[in-house]
């Protein structure tokens, strides 16, 4: 009963879409007498209704996998009564089905907070907005009960369910799907608002206003996202790698760079009324990479193009709402762009200069990703099978990176609309050496690969440089929002001193051990203490217990395992780490060879926790931009009421109100 | 004819993993070279090789005994003086292009090289056009 009220719930919803799209293009046909159309005011509460319904129906599916409800096929072939309750409830979207519910729940959420809570925005283009929004819901619902129901009940209940793969029950699912999503989705906001400023031509900074934190809120979801997928890959996949450029990964990367760029030019366009076209077009593209991302990872055709040609209805049905949004926005976007005025105008040295570089730069680099990823697929559609990995994305997009970063550091020190480079001679002069002074030190130590060692030149320079916009002012009386792009730059640098560190000074032990044994790697001796079997509630593992000794210290016990689940039957290594404040100690243990010793494999990565400390660095500064437009909106709005209040108090006692400043 | 034939090489290789699975690894697949010089070209090189088995995993980063007896074969081609363009060069005549995760300029591949040197034109020109123009019209003393 409770899976066919989730379902019912669906379709409610999915017809309150219809509503909303209907009612909110209503309100760009105003009456005769320019009075608005009745039929406009459906559009908010409908919103706020269907945004109700998607998220009850997918609470009632998390229910259904807290309690195992094996009469749901969704349930029988993705859970287990015996799996710990955590991961029954991660379970919910550790599927096709449910991770899209997932997504519609986040589309219909993030639509409603949009129609009950913005104000400022003229009726005309939150109705178009709205409408936009609820078009693109409506073909995520279609795609949710026509093609893959969650709430689909079995003929006959299972008697036991199949089980999650093991990888994934990881409190790193726990974390890293839903923030991804929630940052993929917000950005469906900031695609409708686009498309409702174009089409009402209402393109100007209180739209931008408006679209920031949205933009913002995403962007930090997505950086938060990422940063933890890497982590979760780090350590749990026993590679120690922690980014491959898998298609998967770059599925969640692409939407980053667009949203990064578009967050930039929305800030531009608020501030200084530029880049209208820049903050319409990179709106449009960052939701399109958001449903690129959602079909390479949820169509299949990333196991294999065959496969997906086999069975295609999912992976069409997603590809066709891919191409009527997509093409239907640029479409749109053609022939309104002209419409809408170029913004401001300002010299190529200034801020607004260097932000239009740097969001070429990173709409190249999202050309790259986008070519090595599906460029694979394509050929493989004519069965000529290519590899493209990293070693053809860390050059190519390291050709546009490297100038990116370069600008990065000075740009925030440039002022609006023209500058003169004299007056940043010595903070350029200063970003110069670093980079130089930095590269020639570690090259006198030893012979590194070229891109590390660019990596750590530019991130000395970088740390240094995004502290500059602090030099000169009084830290208490800078704005919230400042500190944010402070902070989110300098932990640019330190995610990229940590990508270098790794990249440049990683070590690698493999060796068989007998129990008793030691082998050293950099200044840890580690000794075999014993091999022993445990248990979990849904696996049987091998347990290494390694003594870890820094110099001859205190030992330190690490225990990696190599488990092995049986529902689905699928073994897994689990590392174990030693983090220290200047790295990692990563251990995996292997198999036992034919002499009764085991295979351990050790890597000491110098710096490398300073990935993800710069990835929690770049989304906590977007929190504290956040914070910083927040809290100048709500002293602006209460000034405002109480000056209403002053004059409706002047005006009650009969005197003249004061005129305006201005 | 050529399906037939990837068939046939996949159920080849099929067998030859069935039965390697009972056998020990070969003995470079887990164990270091001892100069770390030659360890760290052959561990280069293996990071860029991928393993045929898996899903977007190199041959360095698998437990499948494929990889394996892959990562013997590098490290004791290393050893007897290969280089790794050779022994790289080997692996993609035995199981093609898709082992290598460096693309290399091909019939095939050639769009994977074209593109970016037209998308550094297509930047210059972009940024010519927007920020070039309004230098001389900054120039001309009249920012709106």
């Amino acid at each position: 009963m409770i899976a066919e009220i989730g379902l019912a719930a669906l379709w409610l919803a999915a017809a309150l879409a219809v509503l909303q799209m209907v009612s909110g293009a209503a309100a760009l046909r105003t009456g005769p007498a320019g009075e608005a159309n009745p039929l406009a005011i459906y559009a908010r509460p409908a919103a706020v209704v269907q945004a109700f319904l998607a998220v009850l129906a997918f609470l009632l599916l998390l229910r259904a996998f807290a309690i195992t409800d094996l009469s749901l096929k969704l349930v029988a072939s993705n859970s287990h009564s015996m799996k710990p309750l955590l991961y029954k409830l991660t379970g919910t979207w550790g599927n096709h089905e449910g991770s899209m519910l997932l997504w519609v729940g986040v589309l219909a959420a993030s639509g409603g907070l949009l129609a009950g809570f913005e104000k400022r925005l003229p009726e005309r283009t939150m109705g178009a907005t709205l409408a936009v929004q609820g078009f693109v819901a409506l073909g995520f619902y279609a795609f949710l009960l026509l093609a893959s129901n969650p709430f689909e009940r079995l003929p006959v209940p299972a008697a036991e369910g199949t089980g999650l793969n093991p990888l994934l029950q990881d409190i790193g699912l726990a974390i890293h799907p839903p923030t991804l999503y929630a940052g993929y989705v917000g950005l469906s906001v900031a695609f409708s608002l686009a498309m409702g400023a174009l089409l009402t031509r209402e393109v100007n900074p209180s739209f931008a206003r408006v679209m920031r934190p949205w933009v913002l809120g995403a962007w930090v979801l997505l950086t938060l996202g990422i940063t933890a997928g890497s982590y979760w890959a780090y350590y749990e996949l026993g590679w120690g790698g922690w980014w491959f450029w898998d298609p998967v990964e770059n599925a969640s990367l692409m939407p980053w760079l667009a949203a990064t760029a578009l967050m930039h030019s929305v800030s531009v366009l608020a501030a200084r009324d530029a880049l209208r076209t820049w903050t319409i077009m990179l709106g449009v593209l960052a939701f399109s990479m958001s449903m690129l991302g959602t079909f390479l990872v949820r169509s299949g055709v990333l196991t294999s193009v065959h496969a997906f040609a086999v069975d295609p209805e999912r992976g069409a049905f997603i590809l066709g709402l891919l191409g009527l949004y997509i093409g239907g926005a640029f479409t749109i976007f053609a022939l309104r762009a002209g419409a809408v005025a170029e913004g401001k105008r300002f010299a190529a040295l200034s801020r607004e200069g260097a932000l239009v570089f740097n969001n070429v730069m990173l709409s190249a680099i999202l050309a790259i990703v986008l070519l090595g990823t599906l460029y694979p697929l394509l050929t493989e559609a004519f069965d000529v099978r290519v590899s493209v990995g990293p070693p053809y994305f860390n050059p190519a997009s390291a050709i546009f990176a490297i100038p990116m970063l370069l600008v990065m550091a000075v740009g925030p020190l440039l002022r609006w609309k023209s500058d003169k480079p004299a007056r940043l001679q010595f903070e350029l002069a200063l970003i110069a050496a670093l980079v130089i002074g930095v590269i020639a030190l570690v090259s006198f130590f030893g012979r590194f690969p070229l891109l590390p060692l660019l990596g750590l030149g530019l991130a000395a320079a970088l740390a240094v440089a995004a502290l500059l916009p602090l030099k000169g002012r009084k830290l208490a009386r800078v704005p919230v929002a400042t500190w944010g792009m402070v902070l989110a730059h300098f932990g640019v640098a330190v995610s990229l001193f940590g990508m270098a560190c790794e990249g440049a000074f990683s070590e690698e032990k493999l060796a068989a051990v007998a129990v008793g044994g030691t082998e050293q790697i950099n200044d840890f001796a580690v000794m075999l203490d014993a091999v022993t079997p445990v248990a979990g509630p849904n696996w049987t593992a091998i347990e290494a217990s390694l003594a870890v000794r820094q110099d001859g210290g205190e030992p330190v016990i690490l225990t990696p395992q190599a488990r092995n689940f049986w529902s689905p039957p699928q073994s897994t290594s689990e590392s174990a780490l030693l983090t220290k404040w200047n790295g990692q100690l990563y251990a995996v243990i292997g198999n036992q060879a034919e002499d009764g010793r085991w295979q351990i494999r050790i890597w000491w990565k110098p710096f490398v926790t300073f990935i993800w400390y710069g990835g929690l660095l770049i989304g906590l500064g977007g929190i504290l931009a956040i914070a910083g437009r927040v809290k100048v909106d709500v002293t602006r709005r209460r000034a405002a009421s109480k000056g209403d209040q002053r004059r409706a108090d002047l005006e009650a006692l009969g005197a003249v109100a004061p005129q305006p400043a201005e | 004819m050529i399906r037939f034939i990837l068939a046939a090489i996949i159920a080849l290789l099929a067998l030859s993993v069935a039965a390697q699975d009972s056998m020990p690894p070969a003995p470079y697949a887990y164990n270091q070279l001892a100069d770390p010089r030659l360890e760290a070209e052959a561990s280069a090189l293996m990071h860029t090789l991928r393993c045929l088995k898996c899903q977007s995993q190199s041959i360095a980063d698998s437990d499948a005994p494929m990889a394996g007896d892959m990562r013997h074969q590098v490290r004791s081609r290393i050893l007897a003086g290969e280089s790794p363009d050779e022994i790289r060069r080997w692996l993609i005549a035995r199981y093609g292009d898709y082992v290598s995760y460096e693309p290399e300029v091909s019939s095939t591949t050639w769009p994977l090289f074209v593109a970016p040197l037209l998308l550094l034109l297509v930047v210059g020109a972009v940024l010519l056009r927007r920020l070039g123009k309004r230098r001389s019209d900054a120039e001309g003393g009249d920012v709106a």
